[in-house]
C-alpha cells in the first residue's frame, strides 16, 4: 500500500481513455445522465490516483522520483551518435512522477475534474453530448501522458494527442465553416511546431545517445557539454519551436484567437489551463539542456516578453469576451516562457499553476455569462450584469483581481516572482513585463466594466432570458474563484515572511551545471529593499491600469470612442491583429496553394504530357516514319529493283509471252529456219 | 498437414490458383457462386498464411532464408522453382494475404458486370504478387513480376471507368518498359556470374554450365564482389523497373491515374502491395546486391534527391486535386517518398522504418482507398465537390474516415507515426538537412488529409442527393474493422515489427557497410543521486 499509487501511474491516464473509447464507441445509446456520470467519474478518480501518488512520492525518502516502465514501445535499434558510438534506441512506454510532473498531474486531473463537471450543465442542451465528452477524455488522456511520459517520445505522442482532441474540439460545431477552419488552423500551425520538436529529439538522441529524460542530465556531464556548446543551442531552440506552437508564443500564436470558436469549457480547460501550457512544462522539463545555451535562455526570455505585451495590446481593444481571455492566455503564457528564460523555471511552473486556476475560471465564467445571454459574446451589447448574475459577476472578478497582480491573490505571487527574477536578469526585459502587468489589468478591467457594470446595452430580447447557470456550474466557479485567491500562498515570497514552499518543493527538478545561470535560478530570495519596491511597483502598475479603465469605461461615457476615434490608426492596427493573419496568409498559405497549382499544371503537362505522353507520342510518331520508310524505301527498293529488272526484260518479256500458239509458231519457223540453213547449204 | 508444414509457402502461393481453378467449371450465369467461391478463397487464402505467425522464426537461429522449398524447373538454364522468406518478405505476404482478402469481400456488390472473370483475375492477381515475395530465383522472380501485370491490366481495363483504357495500357506499357531493363540486368549477372566460374576454373564459358544459375541466394553472396563499373550499370538496370513499380519522382504519372480508373479493388491492391514490389526491390536486390553503387556518394546523393522532392511534391500536388481518388494516388506518391528515402541511407533505423512504413502505407491507404469506394458506390462521384457534410447522414463511416486520415497523417498511437519517425531518425543519423525537409512532409500530410477531411465531411450537407446516404453496412465494416485494429496494434506495440525486422536489416546493414556495428558501445547513462557527479565509466567522444 506504500507505493500502490506511485506505481499505479499509468492508471491516471488509463480512466479517462476507457470512458473515452467507450463514449466513442457506444455513446449515441447511452442518455446523458450515464454519459456525464462516467466521463467525470473517470476524471475524478484519475484526481484521485493522482493525488495519492503525489502524496506517496512526498513521502519518499530520498529523492523523489518514481518510474513505471511497462514495456519497450519503440525499439528502434542501433544508432550512430555523433560522438561516435553506437547508441541503442529504445523509447519506453513508461512514466515518470516526479516534482513537476507532480505539480502537473494535479493540475490537469484538479482544473480537468472542475471543468468536467462544469460542461455537464453547459453542454446539457447541446448535440453530439457524448461525443463531447468522449472527445474531452481523449484529451485528459492525451494530457497526461505527456506530462507523465518518461521520455520525449511518449511525451510527442500525448503533444499530437492534444492537439487532435483540440482539433476536433474547436471543430465540434462542424455545422459552422469557421469552426472547422479554425480547427484545421490550430491541428497545421501546431504541427509546423512540431517539427522543431521532432527534430531536437533527432538531434538529443544523437547527441546523448539517449531521450529518457532521467539520462539527460546524466548524459550531458558524462560527455562534458560545457556552457555555451553549440549543439545544446540546437537542440533548445528546436525544442523551444515546439513549445511556440503548442503555447501559442510568436511566431506560432496565430492559431490561438481562432480556436475559441470551440465551446467555452474547452478554451477553459485546453485553451487555457492545460494544453497550452505544454510548451512550458517540455521547457522546464529539459532545462538541463537549455540552462547550457545562454543563446536559448535568451531567445526563450525575448520571444516571451515579446509576446507577452504583443498580445496584451490586442486585447486592449477586442470585444469579443472570449478573443480578450485568448490574448491574455497568449500574453501569460508569454510570461512564463520569460520567466523559464531568465533561469527562472520554477516561478514559470508556478504561474502555470496558478494561471490554470484563474484563467480557467475566468473562461467558464465567461462561458457563464454567455449562457445568460443567449449565446451572445460582444461585450459592446452587455453591461450592467452585476445584479443580474452575481455568483458569476463576483467570482469573475475574484478571477480579474487575480490576473492583474493584487496581492495577495494567486497572480500577485507568481507575476511578482517573475518580475523580480527578471530585474535581476535584466532591466530591459523587466520594463516589458512591468508595462505588460499594467495592460492586463487594464484590460481586464475594460472586460469586467463592460460586462457587469454601468448601463446595460443588452438586446431587449436577450434581457428577458438573463439568468444565473446552474448550481453545478456556479458551484465550480466558486471553487476556482477560491483557489484563484488562496493558490498562490503555497508559494509565499521569503521576503513577506513565507517559506516558498513550492519552490523547495520544485527545486530538485532544476539542472545545477555550476556557474552564472545556475545559480540566479537558485539565488535564494533573500529581502531587500529592491525586492520590496518591486511589488510596489507592479502593484501600482495594476493599480493604474485598473483605474484607466474605470475612467474611460465607467466614468466618462463615451470616452472610449473618442480614443478609438482620436487614435484611430493605432486603434485599427490593433484591433485587426496587426493584420497578422492576412500577412500569414499571403506569405505562407497562399504561396503554398499558388505553389500547389504549379506542381500540379507542372505534372499534369510536363512530366505526364510532355514525358509519358510524349514518348508514347513520340513512339507513334517514330512508328509512322517507320511505316513511311518501310513502304516507301525499303519495300520502294524492293519495288524499284523490281520494276528495273521489268524494264530491262521488255525484250525477253515479248518472247517469253507464255502464249503455246507463239512458242509453236517460233518453234515452227526455228525448224523451217534450220531446215532451210541445211537445205540450202 | 506434413505436406502443408514442409511447404506451407507453396500452399500459399497456390492457395488463390486453386480457387481460380475451380471456378473456371462453374457457369459465368451464376453470380452469387462466384462472389462466394472468390471470398472463400480470399478468406483461405488469408488463413493459411496466419501459421507463418507462430511458425517463422524472428530471432533467425538459421540466419537467411526460412521455409525453403525447391524443385528444379528449367535445369538446362539452371532455373528453379525456389521459394523463401525472410522477415521482410514475411511482412509483406502477411499484408498482401490480408489485403487480397479484404479487397476481394468490398467488392461484393461494387462488381455487377462479368462477376466470375473479376474474382478470377483477383486471384491471379494475388499468385503474382504472392509469388514476387517468395521466389529465390530470379527467373521465378521474374515471370510472377510479369504475370502480375495482366490480371492488373484487365481489372483496369475492364471494370475501370472512363479513361479506363488509357489508364491501363499506360500502366502496362510502363511498367513494362522497366522491366525489360531488369531483365538485361539479370542476365548480366547471370552470365558475369557464370563467367567467373569460368575464369576462375581455367575454361570455356559453356563449359560451366552447372555453375549458371538465377538462385538468389547464391547471386546475393556473389554479385557484390563485382566491379564498382559493374554494379553501377546493373544498379540501373534494375533501379528503373522499381522505381517506376514504388513509383518514385518522376516516374509516377500512371499511379493517378491507375488508381483513378480502377475498380476500388484494384486501388486497394494496386496502392497497399504492388507498389510495395518496387520498394521490395530495392530492399531484395539493389541494396544488397550492388552495394559499391549504393553507397556512391552520387548515387545516394541523387536517389534520395528524388525521395525527398517525391514527398514533397506529392503533398503539394495533392493539395490542387479535385478528384478524391487523384488526391490519395499522389499521398501514395508522398508516403512512398519515405519509404525510398529510408532504404537509401542505409541505416538500420531507416531500413526497418520504411519496412513499417510499406506495411502502414498497405493499411491505411488501403483503408484510404476503401472509403473512397463507399462513396463512390453510393454517388457514383468522386469530385470533392460533390460532397460536404457527410457527417451528418454517416456518422460510423466519419469515424472510420477520421481514424483513417490520422493513421495516414503520422498521428502517434497509430501506425503512421512509427514508420514516419522510424526512418526520419535514420535519416537523421546520416543527414539533417535531409531530416528537415522530411519533416516537412509530415506537415503537409496534415494539411491536405484535413482539408480533404473537412471538405467532404464536415459543413451542412449541401448537396441534397447527400442528404439520406445510408452509414456503413456490416459487410463494409468487416473491411474496416481488421485494418483498424492492426492500425492500433502497430502504434500501440510496434516491438514485433521491429523484432522481425532486426534480422534482415542488420544483414543488409552489413554488406553495405560491414563496420557498422563495430563502434564502441555506448553505455547507458544512469541517472546519479542529486548533487553527485555521474560515473566516470562512460566512454568519452570517439
Amino acid at each position: 500500500m506504500q507505493s500502490y499509487f506511485l506505481d499505479h501511474i499509468w492508471l491516471i491516464p488509463l480512466f479517462p481513455l476507457a470512458t473515452a473509447a467507450i463514449m466513442l464507441l457506444l455513446g449515441r445509446r447511452l442518455p446523458h445522465s450515464t454519459v456525464s456520470a462516467l466521463c467525470v467519474g473517470s476524471v475524478f478518480v484519475s484526481f484521485v490516483f493522482s493525488a495519492g501518488a503525489v502524496w506517496q512520492l512526498t513521502q519518499l525518502a530520498g529523492e523523489r522520483v518514481h518510474q513505471v516502465v511497462l514495456y519497450e514501445w519503440v525499439p528502434a535499434g542501433a544508432f550512430h551518435t555523433t560522438a561516435g558510438t553506437l547508441g541503442n534506441f529504445v523509447a519506453d512506454l513508461g512514466f515518470l512522477l516526479d516534482p513537476l510532473s507532480a505539480v502537473m498531474i494535479l493540475v490537469v486531473t484538479g482544473v480537468g475534474f472542475l471543468i468536467h463537471v462544469y460542461s455537464i450543465g453547459y453542454m446539457g442542451h447541446e448535440g453530439g453530448y457524448y461525443r463531447f465528452f468522449g472527445y474531452l477524455n481523449l484529451f485528459m488522456f492525451s494530457m497526461l501522458v505527456l506530462v507523465l511520459a518518461n521520455n520525449m517520445l511518449l511525451m510527442f505522442v500525448g503533444w499530437e494527442g492534444v492537439g487532435l482532441c483540440s482539433y476536433l474540439l474547436i471543430g465540434f460545431y462542424f455545422l459552422k465553416k469557421s469552426a472547422a477552419d479554425a480547427g484545421k488552423k490550430a491541428f497545421i500551425v501546431n504541427r509546423v511546431g512540431d517539427t522543431g520538436f521532432l527534430l531536437g529529439m533527432f538531434l538529443t538522441a544523437a547527441t546523448l545517445g539517449t531521450i529518457k529524460f532521467t539520462e539527460i542530465l546524466p548524459a550531458i556531464q558524462a560527455g562534458h557539454f560545457e556552457i555555451g556548446a553549440p549543439v545544446m543551442t540546437a537542440i533548445a531552440l528546436l525544442l523551444f519551436v515546439g513549445a511556440t506552437g503548442k503555447s501559442a508564443q510568436i511566431p506560432l500564436y496565430v492559431w490561438l484567437p481562432d480556436a475559441m470558436e470551440g465551446p467555452t469549457p474547452v478554451s477553459a480547460l485546453i485553451h487555457a489551463a492545460t494544453m497550452v501550457t505544454a510548451g512550458v512544462y517540455m521547457v522546464t522539463r529539459s532545462n538541463a539542456i537549455f540552462q547550457l545555451s545562454p543563446v536559448a535562455m535568451e531567445t526563450v526570455a525575448v520571444i516571451g516578453a515579446v509576446t507577452a505585451i504583443f498580445a496584451a495590446s490586442m486585447g486592449l481593444v477586442q470585444n469579443d469576451i472570449k478573443r480578450v481571455l485568448a490574448y491574455s492566455t497568449i500574453s501569460q503564457l508569454g510570461y512564463m516562457f520569460l520567466a523559464c528564460g531568465v533561469g527562472a523555471f520554477v516561478g514559470g511552473i508556478f504561474h502555470l499553476m496558478t494561471h490554470a486556476f484563474f484563467k480557467a475560471l475566468l473562461f467558464l465564467g465567461s462561458g457563464s455569462v454567455i449562457h445568460a445571454m443567449s449565446g451572445e459574446q460582444d461585450m459592446r451589447k452587455m453591461g450592467g450584469l452585476w445584479s443580474k448574475i452575481p455568483t458569476t459577476a463576483k467570482t469573475m472578478l475574484a478571477g480579474t483581481l487575480a490576473i492583474a497582480g493584487i496581492p495577495p491573490l494567486a497572480g500577485f505571487f507568481s507575476k511578482d516572482e517573475i518580475l523580480g527574477k527578471t530585474f535581476e536578469h535584466s532591466r530591459a526585459l523587466w520594463l516589458v513585463g512591468f508595462i505588460t502587468a499594467g495592460m492586463t489589468a487594464f484590460y481586464m478591467f475594460r472586460l469586467v466594466n463592460m460586462t457587469f457594470f454601468g448601463k446595460s446595452r443588452v438586446d431587449h430580447d436577450v434581457e428577458h432570458h438573463i439568468h444565473e447557470s446552474p448550481r453545478s456550474m456556479t458551484g465550480v466557479l466558486v471553487i476556482l474563484a477560491v483557489l484563484s485567491i488562496i493558490g498562490g500562498w503555497i508559494g509565499w515570497p521569503v521576503a513577506l515572511g513565507g517559506g516558498n514552499r513550492f519552490e523547495h518543493f520544485l527545486e530538485p527538478v532544476i539542472a545545477k551545471h555550476g556557474g552564472e545561470v545556475a545559480e540566479t535560478a537558485s539565488m535564494a530570495a533573500h529581502a531587500s529593499a529592491a525586492e520590496y519596491l518591486l511589488m510596489l511597483a507592479s502593484v501600482g502598475v495594476a493599480a493604474l491600469g485598473i483605474w484607466l479603465a474605470y475612467v474611460i469605461y465607467l466614468k466618462r461615457e463615451g470616452a472610449a470612442e473618442r480614443m478609438a476615434a482620436s487614435w484611430s490608426g493605432v486603434h485599427n492596427l490593433l484591433y485587426h491583429k496587426y493584420y497578422m493573419d492576412e500577412i500569414y496568409d499571403a506569405l505562407f498559405v497562399n504561396r503554398t496553394k499558388d505553389l500547389a497549382t504549379t506542381l500540379g499544371a507542372f505534372d499534369r503537362t510536363v512530366i505526364d504530357g510532355m514525358g509519358v505522353d510524349g514518348s508514347a507520342w513520340l513512339t507513334r510518331f517514330v512508328s509512322r516514319v517507320s511505316i513511311w520508310w518501310d513502304t516507301w524505301i525499303v519495300d520502294g527498293l524492293v519495288n524499284l529493283s523490281g520494276r528495273i529488272v521489268w524494264i530491262f526484260s521488255f525484250p525477253v518479256r515479248l518472247v517469253q509471252n507464255g502464249l503455246v500458239q507463239s512458242y509453236a509458231l517460233v518453234i515452227v519457223a526455228g525448224v523451217l529456219l534450220i531446215f532451210g540453213y541445211y537445205l540450202t547449204r | 498437414m506434413e505436406f502443408y508444414d514442409s511447404h506451407i509457402l507453396s500452399v500459399i502461393l497456390f492457395t488463390p490458383l486453386a480457387g481460380t481453378l475451380l471456378m473456371l467449371f462453374v457457369p459465368r450465369e451464376y453470380e452469387n457462386a462466384h462472389r462466394w467461391l472468390g471470398n472463400l478463397f480470399g478468406f483461405l487464402g488469408f488463413a493459411v498464411s496466419v501459421p507463418l505467425v507462430w511458425k517463422f522464426d524472428e530471432v533467425a537461429h538459421i540466419p537467411g532464408f526460412q521455409f525453403i522449398e525447391y524443385a528444379p524447373w528449367i535445369p538446362s538454364i539452371g532455373a528453379d522453382y525456389r521459394l523463401g522468406i525472410d522477415g521482410i518478405s514475411y511482412l509483406l505476404i502477411l499484408l498482401t494475404t490480408l489485403l487480397g482478402a479484404i479487397a476481394i469481400l468490398s467488392s461484393w456488390s461494387a462488381i455487377q458486370s462479368r462477376v466470375k472473370e473479376y474474382y478470377i483475375l483477383l486471384l491471379l492477381l494475388q499468385v503474382g504478387m504472392l509469388g514476387v515475395f517468395m521466389s529465390l530465383d530470379f527467373f521465378l522472380f521474374y515471370v510472377f513480376w510479369e504475370v502480375m501485370l495482366v490480371p492488373m491490366y484487365f481489372l483496369i481495363g475492364v471494370w475501370g471507368s472512363d479513361r479506363r483504357l488509357y489508364a491501363a495500357i499506360k500502366f502496362f506499357l510502363y511498367t513494362l518498359a522497366g522491366s525489360v531493363l531488369m531483365l538485361l540486368a539479370i542476365l548480366a549477372m547471370y552470365f558475369n556470374h557464370a563467367a567467373m566460374h569460368a575464369a576462375a576454373w581455367g575454361c570455356a564459358l559453356q563449359a560451366v554450365h552447372e555453375a549458371s544459375t538465377f538462385n538468389i541466394e547464391v547471386l546475393l553472396a556473389v554479385v557484390p564482389s563485382f566491379g564498382a563499373t559493374l554494379q553501377q550499370w546493373l544498379f540501373w538496370g534494375v533501379f528503373f523497373a522499381f522505381a517506376i513499380k514504388v513509383p518514385m519522382f518522376p516516374f509516377h504519372t500512371w499511379l493517378p491515374d491507375a488508381h483513378t480508373e480502377a475498380p476500388t479493388a484494384g486501388s486497394v491492391i494496386l496502392a497497399g502491395v504492388l507498389l510495395k514490389m518496387g520498394t521490395y526491390g530495392f530492399l531484395r536486390f539493389s541494396v544488397p546486391m550492388f552495394p559499391d553503387a549504393v553507397k556512391n556518394p552520387k548515387i545516394m546523393a541523387a536517389v534520395i534527391t528524388l525521395s525527398i522532392v517525391a514527398i514533397i511534391y506529392g503533398a503539394l500536388v495533392c493539395m490542387m486535386q479535385k478528384d478524391m481518388k487523384k488526391l490519395i494516388a499522389y499521398s501514395s506518391v508522398s508516403h512512398l517518398g519515405f519509404c525510398t528515402l529510408g532504404i537509401f541511407v542505409l541505416t538500420p533505423a531507416g531500413l526497418t522504418g520504411s519496412v513499417i512504413q510499406q506495411i502502414n502505407h498497405g493499411l491505411s491507404t488501403g483503408m484510404l482507398f476503401l472509403i473512397v469506394g463507399v462513396l463512390y458506390e453510393r454517388r457514383h462521384t468522386r469530385l470533392i465537390s460533390d460532397y460536404g457534410g457527410i457527417s451528418t447522414p454517416m456518422p460510423n463511416f466519419a469515424a472510420v474516415y477520421l481514424i483513417a486520415s490520422l493513421s495516414s497523417l503520422g498521428m502517434p498511437v497509430l501506425n503512421g507515426f512509427i514508420g514516419e519517425f522510424t526512418i526520419l531518425k535514420g535519416v537523421f543519423e546520416v543527414n539533417k538537412v535531409w531530416a528537415a525537409w522530411g519533416s516537412l512532409g509530415i506537415v503537409l500530410g496534415a494539411a491536405y488529409l484535413l482539408w480533404l477531411y473537412q471538405r467532404v465531411m464536415y459543413g451542412p450537407v449541401t448537396n441534397p442527393a447527400n442528404e439520406k446516404l445510408p452509414d456503413l453496412n456490416a459487410r463494409e465494416m468487416a473491411c474496416f474493422l481488421p485494418l483498424i485494429a492492426l492500425c492500433f496494434w502497430i502504434g500501440v506495440y510496434p516491438a514485433p515489427l521491429f523484432r522481425i525486422l532486426e534480422q534482415p536489416v542488420k544483414k543488409i546493414v552489413l554488406t553495405v557497410n560491414p563496420t557498422y556495428y563495430d563502434k564502441p558501445v555506448m553505455a547507458r547513462p544512469v541517472a546519479p543521486p542529486q548533487g553527485e557527479t555521474a560515473p566516470a565509466t562512460l566512454p568519452e567522444g570517439k
